[in-house]
């Protein structure tokens, strides 16, 4: 990607930016520092004034399992976004790995039937990450395609309709409990601290927000930019596949329809939680964050007895005011 | 009596930060007139005219403009002052007719529609008054670089131009294109326009302005009249400092050949380039813009195709495919675009450095470990004298300098054997330049095999052991150490192209 600058060489200082010590202007860089923690209290002191169950137990608990698919899929778009990229594809991905988990129980033993869909959708993650790296394909062409070829796939496997599962053990997961805590958001906390630690540890995440930053400066420090590039659509693929058998399990079926538009909200969360969508910037606890202030937004309203429709309404506003305090915050920085 | 000028800048200063780039800066057009101005880089061209067209505030003195003083706080006042600029990058939408870039601000007629004969009858009529007959209805894509040039020029015109400052315009052009555009600025002066003319072709210059004034350091050296001075004149007065003081001597230990190119060819933009480079070698690459010299060096780096030829190094045929071949087989590129290619603006002093050898400061399963990255850094930031706070500062937050010291350190720690340097200097100021230059004769003392690309003919002549002069993507003649004079490299660099003087200091 090439951003040409107009002018010549000379002068490359530039005009010096504001810098005061008012101790009202931290407060000010601070806040628009950690907006997207800002929201999400907000959020929270939003719900505890309006609802007195949002802080039980039963509600939280809820809340967390109801956003885990979300959050497994966030933290994969995350790696994806990272890089500069993005992927349509995981709502379908989704679906599919949700129905083929269903439609293999049916035949095979739990623990093969598990990995037998995580590789699938991993593959069709790959193929999108071949397309984009190796051939250049733009990704929202790439994963638009997959979008439609997987959501067309679950249809073709499930015959339209839901695989109902009669694996106890898959049956039970979704909707279990250890020290009451439900089973799925110890998936989402594991993803998440996987995530968390590549990003912050690892030479992978290092040259995934590298990728994103400056893609030619990377490949010519002689770093194979392509196989990265490739790798985080594998692993969102891969993440996906968790999403799908959480939903599994959590309903008992394997159904073509779940993840409808899960993409758009995948997105959402991560661009929220501050991420840029030209790549380079973004953190995994961030995400976390962007997921659960969706979530937030639904439970409340749902608390409220707010119907459906103005629920959709309210998410966008939000997601336009996120992205706006971003905006003030960059400029700021400058 | 006062002359009348189209625009006079009186005293002008501006700094940025401690930099002073401008320092009591007179300079005045008369209507009619084309007045050169000429200076190496970082004169401080570029910012008198951004000054001028309202880019950059100046910080005191005064601007007038046809006799009344003026403030002139964005470049969209400046333009409504009737003082226009065209950059020598074009900034044209490719895929727009000729008559839409030229009134890109204006297309409508009214009402938000668009009167498209309208606007293609004038778009012909001010594109024939500079005495072109451009079809208005082309796209801009489709047509020759000379040609986009009096189309930018023709939209200047669109908006009353009075002065209209030309930045290194014929260094995209062919010689016959140079042609074109004289015949476009001899028409603007005959209707009163006041032309500032940046270049660093002296022959041109000569031919064309009325005055000339030469800038230095961010002042004015002087104005004089072509016919006063001898190009030789004009050069002193714009180096103004000998050479010695700028490039230490060093004593060079030449050893055993590193890397061999032969008969690299490439499209019609590489033909047949054969060079080698040996340990504790300057090897310089000269030539005009376009002659094929960055093409060359990233092809050796694999981030260009190569169609023919072979790469040797240590008698060993490389295959090198990507610059991760390069980069193994121990080649490293400077790039020339330092921001776009070179750094990582976002990212830390430390993790830049690391970018190309993360593996050294990488434990079990690619985990980073970060004290050690942090001294390796460091070690690198001391030895380079990186001007930060620590290793941890933003890459976007150091001087054009200092990022450039970033890109050399990167690949300091990797154990390469050749760098390819691609206008290492560009951009970067004085000071700087010769902490760049002393680092690249230490690092040929330590005996690595160094490939330099310069526009700056001062630094091939002060740095190199020997040059490679390029026309038109081949080898024009090699020059050996008593032999790289100005003279020897603009002769081999322009014979045949051009006609006119020979002397030509190219520096952008």
């Amino acid at each position: 990607m090439s951003r040409r600058q107009t002018g010549s060489s000379e002068g490359t200082a530039p005009e010096s930016g504001m810098a005061s010590g008012r101790p009202w202007d931290n407060a000010v860089a601070l806040v628009l520092k950690y907006n997207t923690v800002l929201i999400f209290l907000v959020m929270i002191a939003l719900a505890a004034s309006l609802s007195d169950v949002f802080f039980s137990e039963k509600n939280i608990f809820n809340l967390l399992r109801q956003v885990a698919g979300l959050a497994t899929v966030g933290l994969g778009m995350l790696l994806v976004i990272l890089t500069g990229g993005i992927d349509l594809s995981v709502g379908s991905l989704t679906a599919l790995a949700s129905v083929i988990a269903a439609y293999f129980l049916g035949s095979m033993p739990l623990l093969p039937a598990l990995m037998l869909t995580i590789a699938i959708s991993t593959l069709c993650g790959a193929v999108s990450g071949y397309l984009i790296a190796a051939r250049n394909m733009a990704p929202f062409i790439a994963t638009l395609a997959m979008m439609t070829i997987a959501r067309g796939l679950a249809f073709i496997i499930s015959k339209g309709s839901p695989i109902i599962i009669e694996d106890p053990t898959l049956n039970g997961f979704g909707s279990a409990y250890w020290m009451k805590i439900p089973l799925p958001v110890f998936v989402m906390i594991a993803i998440f601290a996987l995530v968390a630690f590549i990003l912050k540890f690892t030479v992978f995440g290092r040259m995934t927000a590298a990728i994103g930053s400056n893609e030619t400066a990377v490949r010519l420090a002689g770093i194979r930019t392509g196989w990265y590039k490739f790798a985080v659509y594998c692993i969102s693929g891969a993440f996906c596949a968790v999403a799908g058998i959480i939903s599994t399990s959590r309903t008992g079926v394997g159904s073509p329809i779940v993840g409808t538009g899960a993409e758009l909200d995948a997105i959402a969360a991560v661009v929220i939680g501050g991420a840029s969508l030209n790549g380079g910037k973004g953190t995994a606890f961030n995400t976390l964050l962007g997921v659960l202030i969706l979530g937030l937004i639904g439970n409340i309203m749902n608390l409220m007895n707010v119907p459906g429709y103005p629920q959709q309404v309210i998410k966008g506003l939000i997601i336009v005011f996120a992205v706006l305090l971003q905006g003030w915050q960059r400029r700021s920085d400058a | 009596m006062t002359e009348s000028y189209r625009v006079e800048i009186i005293n002008v200063s501006k700094s940025f930060r401690a930099v002073h780039a401008l320092t009591d800066v007179s300079f005045n057009v008369k209507p009619g007139e084309i007045h050169a101005l000429v200076g190496e880089n970082g004169a401080g061209k570029s910012t008198l005219m951004k000054v001028l067209s309202g880019v950059y505030r100046k910080d005191s003195g005064t601007i007038k403009v046809d006799g009344k003083p003026v403030e002139i706080r964005s470049p969209h006042e400046g333009r409504q002052l009737g003082i226009g600029i065209v950059y020598q990058e074009l900034a044209l939408i490719p895929d727009l007719t000729a008559a839409e870039n030229i009134f890109i601000k204006r297309l409508s007629g009214g009402w938000g529609l668009i009167d498209w004969r309208d606007l293609n009858q004038r778009a012909g009529e001010l594109l024939r008054g500079v005495g072109f007959d451009i079809d208005p209805r082309r796209k801009v894509s489709h047509l020759s670089v000379a040609y986009q040039q009096i189309v930018e020029i023709s939209r200047e015109l669109s908006e009353n131009v009075r002065v209209l400052i030309l930045d290194e315009p014929t260094s995209v052009l062919a010689p016959r294109e140079v042609e074109q555009l004289f015949t476009a600025l001899q028409k603007l002066k005959a209707q009163g326009v006041g032309l500032v003319y940046i270049s660093h072709r002296l022959d041109e210059i000569f031919r064309i302005a009325d005055r000339i004034t030469v800038l230095k350091d961010g002042a004015v050296v002087g104005t004089v009249l072509p016919g006063e001075v001898t190009p030789d004149n004009l050069i002193s007065m714009m180096i103004g400092r000998r050479l010695s003081t700028l490039f230490p001597r060093r004593d060079c230990r030449i050893g055993e050949e590193v890397l061999r190119v032969e008969g690299l060819s490439r499209g019609s933009r590489i033909g047949n380039v054969s060079f080698a480079v040996r340990a504790g070698e300057v090897l310089g690459i000269a030539g005009l813009v376009g002659s094929g010299r960055s093409e060359i060096v990233r092809a050796v780096f694999g981030a260009e195709m190569i169609q023919k030829g072979k790469i040797v190094m240590a008698d060993r045929p490389l295959k090198i495919r990507s610059p991760r071949d390069a980069v193994q087989s121990g080649i490293a590129l400077v790039p020339e675009n330092r921001k776009e290619q070179g750094v990582i603006l976002t990212m830390p002093i430390r993790k830049n450095i690391t970018m190309p050898n993360i593996r050294q400061v990488t434990g079990v399963m690619g985990i980073v470990r970060e004290r050690k990255e942090r001294r390796l850094a460091q070690q690198f930031a001391e030895k380079l004298q990186i001007k930060a706070r620590d290793v941890d500062q933003e890459v976007a937050d150091l001087s054009g300098g200092n990022q450039q010291k970033v890109v050399l350190a990167k690949w300091l720690s990797t154990n390469c054997r050749v760098i390819l340097l691609d206008e290492p200097t560009r951009g970067v100021d004085v000071g700087a330049k010769v902490e760049i230059y002393n680092l690249i004769n230490e690092l040929a003392a330590s005996g690595l095999g160094i490939v330099l690309i310069s526009s700056e003919m001062m630094e091939i002549i002060g740095l190199c052991d020997r040059v490679m002069v390029l026309r038109e993507g081949r080898v024009a003649g090699m020059l050996e150490k008593p032999g790289i004079t100005e003279v020897n490299i603009m002769r081999l660099a322009v014979q045949g192209a051009g006609n006119g003087t020979a002397v030509a200091l190219q520096t952008n």
